[in-house]
């Protein structure tokens, strides 16, 4: 996979942070002049992978979160969202809709949607090492 | 993101206002719950005409205000959803709940 174009950022662990991470990836990808469809997809995606960094990753504790997003050949978008907090026990189970660990008005749907809104997620993991998400989505442009 | 309250005829109209994540749903959750308990209406009208972005937090915004309505007997319409928001609603299969409408395109 050649990378034409790289953005490294590395952010607090502050829920004020999900707007701007989410803004920034967009703003990012849409030098392949994506859609306004396309561009709502990425940044819902986003916001769902940094929402669970830090509610779930670095639950009651704060740490960085860390985000590449790649510009591929292919118009292809690969972001990464990377934390160092407590992992994930059981990947699929944590990705079934409607199961979450967090109570209160969690939906359990981060994962879903994630898979709804790109082309491709991927998930690695270890307990106590943290957590990494990466999104896959083909820009199609208007073509 | 702001929540704009309104009372009529037994009906609490919530008009919401700009973008709903996990940050800004915790900011207009208790506003909203505060207004159902106190007027306790017969319907819970959520109207995201104004809302520009909206993830999985939205779903649990109305999951909770679901819940809430039911205590006191009422129902629950969720309107002028844009196409993602709807989407995503969709996904939480929100429309076994209460009635999900999406934006009236002119």
């Amino acid at each position: 996979m050649k990378i034409i174009n790289e953005l490294k950022m590395t952010i607090d662990s502050k829920s004020v942070n999900e707007s701007f991470s989410r803004v920034a990836v967009s703003a990012f990808a849409s030098c392949l002049d994506p859609t306004v469809e396309e561009l709502t997809d990425i940044r819902t995606a986003v916001s769902e992978a940094v929402t669970n960094c830090i509610v779930h990753g670095y639950k009651q504790s704060f740490g960085k979160i860390y985000i590449t997003v790649s510009i591929c050949e292919n118009r292809l978008v690969r972001i990464k969202i990377r934390d160092k907090g407590c992992g994930i026990e059981d990947i699929s189970k944590a990705m079934t809709p409607l199961f979450t660990t967090a109570g209160g008005e969690r939906a359990g749907l981060g994962f879903a949607v994630m898979e709804s809104f790109t082309d491709k997620v991927k998930v690695s993991s270890a307990p106590g090492k943290g957590t990494t998400v990466t999104l896959y989505k083909h820009v199609g442009g208007k073509e | 993101m702001s929540a704009k309250i309104e009372y009529r005829q037994n009906k609490l109209v919530v008009m919401l206002d700009g973008e709903i994540d996990h940050h800004t749903a915790s900011l207009i959750r208790m506003g909203i719950d505060d207004a159902i308990l106190k007027k306790r209406p017969d319907i819970l009208i959520l109207d995201f005409g104004g809302v520009t972005f909206m993830d999985s937090s939205g779903i649990g915004l109305v999951m909770g205000r679901y819940k809430l309505m039911k205590t006191i007997g009422g129902k629950i319409t969720v309107q002028n959803l844009s196409p993602s928001a709807y989407r995503v609603m969709k996904l939480a299969g929100l429309e076994r709940l209460g009635e999900i409408r999406q934006k009236e395109v002119c």
